[in-house]
């Protein structure tokens, strides 16, 4: 008897003859091996990148703000694009793990371990951004509202920078819980094989004593679902939030009701395409091919495309709107600062609408879908057009304001202002590298709950099903 | 918790597994519990498991967060310190949607997050008796309460036959409480401890 059935059209997911044994041999072995040349190179790379943003950000509460290059017109520039880059890059890890749960989506099983991992990541570099713009960061605890001697002097509840700071620690806290709660079972896993005391002892602490009762995973599946029930509406809110950032102020370009969408969905453009980047390399790097297959690729390029292309009909939406709405503020916003390539900010604008508009539509052909060294190039250019999209709302939105004296020539930014975005990279992939090293890289136990459905091995075998009559078929499968 | 006896059987295929636990279930032996490397819809019910209230919890957990955000900042904005933002109302409700969403949120995910950790006795540092520890890898594994009247070696021969590839005879506690141990046992001298 088969518990479940899958048609054998679906591409499997788990490529090879597989056993369960063999998936946790498969994805935890890399943890229990000395890591390659190519990790020490790598994390030495980003350590020494995390460490010159430390030195970047030493300059920057020694001295002030005024280490950075801006000014009272352009008074977000760097940090402000840097932070809105990096929420937009979790949201991918977010929508993986909870909108394609929710959707039955079979194919997130093999990535979606790595990409909430790489969404703690991105949110805990994103929240470093706003805290340091503030300039005396010792008094940061000030945005938190709690009974002061000041007063009390409350925080404004009406301000989306508040609820921006409710909305990322939020979305920060039920990530890490999501994640975590995944990690539970596989950390056990990684216990029960482990030779060394050492290993035994530390995954044993981790992993809270996990057994696999079924009871236990009874509420675990529970306990997931309302999790993804609750993340959905929560990655979509963080970025509206952000996005009212801009959105409810009075700043040309920027009070637009486009904004929420615009952002959630070009947020999950570029957090697909930070996914690809890490796992094109992870899957090569820890020999995983056959659980990442071309086949999740693929379908994560679709997500691109099509994320892609609603981002582009905003842009056009917006442009439309400049004109239509015969504001000149919007029109000069829209007309000169950013569509005129010959104006200071054109070619920023003109390279976004370049990698986010015109080439992600080349995913559109299959072939180009399923190429590992296109796609891998395709992602990163996503994501430099994602940055510049960022860059674009905000500076050339700001550099000329209503009054032409108060105007800013020309913004770039400071060497500490670079470092500290470097630095945040560095925090990044130094995370990432503990992660790919310490963590099981893939859910274990969700790999072995499709195994029987979408293994290839196990799909050759239902041929037999296919034959069967309709009512052997029935009889066999209700119940 | 006392010290019981168990018998172990473990099973490599959970489509062996089911009529398995069907059979043992019908012959009258108690099953405390199956131990499954990853979930396996419907063991529950094939074990005579009520469905968890966690989704319950979560619920009420929401809506104290929904409670604690609207009446603290409803409290702030128009008793503690009513202030003038832009000539705004001091209870604008549209402004407060967002962290009042977020709230509730927040406090459904870590409640229940704790309340699932309680409830399976998860935290760190906690050492429980495992049975097999292929659990977690690819064995399913059956622990069948003994009693007084129990026949091990019956048993033992009675899940071979229903597919057990693994069959084993065990002293163990049967739970773990936090803060509470069981004074008459040592955890750790049983026959089949894994010692961590």
């Amino acid at each position: 008897m088969h518990l479940k059935y899958e048609s054998q059209i679906r591409e499997p997911l788990v490529d090879g003859n597989k056993d369960y044994h063999q998936v946790t041999e498969d994805i935890i072995r890399p943890i229990e091996v000395k890591p390659g040349r190519l990790w020490y190179v790598g994390f030495f790379i980003s350590v020494a990148m995390l460490l010159f943003g430390v030195y970047s950000l030493y300059r920057e509460v020694t001295y002030g703000v005024g280490q950075w290059n801006l000014n009272k017109t352009v008074g977000w520039g760097w940090d402000i694009t840097n932070f809105v880059w990096w929420v937009g890059i979790g949201h991918a890890g977010t929508l993986i793990s909870a909108i394609l749960l929710l959707f039955r989506q079979g194919w997130r099983t093999g990535v979606n371990r790595a990409a909430e991992a790489m969404t703690i990541f991105a949110v805990m570099c994103a929240g470093q951004f706003p805290i340091f713009h503030m300039g005396r960061v010792w008094l940061a605890f000030f945005i938190l509202p709690y009974p002061n001697t000041r007063g009390p002097v409350w925080v404004n509840f009406d301000s989306p920078l508040l609820w921006d700071v409710f909305a990322i620690s939020t979305y920060f806290t039920v990530s890490l819980l999501f994640w975590y709660s995944g990690l539970i079972p596989d950390l056990a896993s990684v216990r029960d094989r482990a030779k060394t005391k050492l290993r035994k002892l530390l995954y044993g602490i981790v992993s809270f004593g996990w057994t696999g009762s079924t009871k236990h995973w009874q509420r675990h599946e529970a306990l997931s679902l309302v999790l993804a029930g609750l993340a959905t509406p929560l990655v979509l809110s963080v970025h509206t939030i952000v996005s009212f950032d801009f959105a409810t102020s009075v700043i040309p370009g920027w009070h637009t009701t486009i904004f929420p969408p615009y952002f959630v969905a070009g947020a999950i453009f570029s957090g697909f395409a930070m996914v690809q980047t890490l796992l094109i390399v992870v899957r090569k790097v820890l020999n995983l091919q056959e659980y990442i297959t071309l086949g999740h690729i693929e379908a994560m390029n679709k997500v691109i495309v099509l994320t892609g292309s609603i981002v582009g009909c905003a842009y056009l939406t917006e442009l439309f709107m400049a004109w239509y709405s015969k504001n000149d503020y919007e029109g000069y916003a829209f007309f000169y600062s950013r569509a005129n390539i010959l104006s200071p900010y054109g070619w920023a604008y003109w390279g976004m609408m370049f990698c986010n508009v015109v080439s992600p539509q080349v995913f559109w052909f299959r072939k180009l879908r399923r190429n590992i060294a296109f796609t891998f190039f395709m992602s990163v250019i996503v994501n430099i057009g994602m940055w510049f999209e960022r860059f674009v709302i905000i500076v050339t939105s700001i550099y000329r304001d209503y009054l032409p004296s108060s105007w800013s020539y020309y913004y770039s930014p400071s060497i500490w202002e670079i470092g500290f975005y470097v630095g945040t990279f560095g925090l990044f992939f130094t995370c990432f590298f503990l992660f790919a090293k310490y963590f099981p890289t893939i859910a274990v136990a969700e790999i072995k709950y499709v195994l029987k459905t979408s293994g290839e091995s196990q799909k050759e075998k239902m041929d037999k099903v296919e034959d069967q009559q309709v009512e052997e078929f029935a009889h066999e499968y209700a119940h | 918790m006392a010290l019981k006896r168990y018998v172990v059987a473990c099973f490599d295929d959970e489509e062996v597994l089911f009529p398995a636990v069907k059979r043992v279930r019908n012959a009258g032996y108690k099953i405390q519990d199956v131990y499954t490397p990853f979930p396996v819809h419907g063991l529950d019910h094939a074990l005579g498991m009520r469905e968890t209230s966690l989704h319950t919890a979560g619920f009420i957990y929401g809506i104290t967060g929904t409670t604690t955000a609207l009446s603290c900042m409803g409290w702030i904005f128009t008793q503690d310190w009513p202030m003038n933002i832009g000539g705004k109302p001091n209870f604008p409700l549209p402004a407060f949607i967002p962290i009042t969403f977020e709230l509730t949120v927040l406090f459904s995910a870590v409640g229940m997050f704790y309340t699932f950790c309680y409830l399976c006795q998860l935290a760190p540092f906690v050492k429980k008796h495992h049975f097999h520890p292929r659990a977690t890898d690819d064995l399913f594994v059956m622990a069948i309460e003994c009693t007084d009247r129990t026949n091990v070696e019956d048993l033992k021969a009675f899940v071979s036959n229903a597919g057990a590839v693994e069959v084993d005879y065990q002293v163990a506690e049967s739970g773990w409480w936090f803060g509470r141990y069981d004074k008459q046992q040592d955890l750790y001298a049983e026959p089949h401890s894994i010692g961590y």
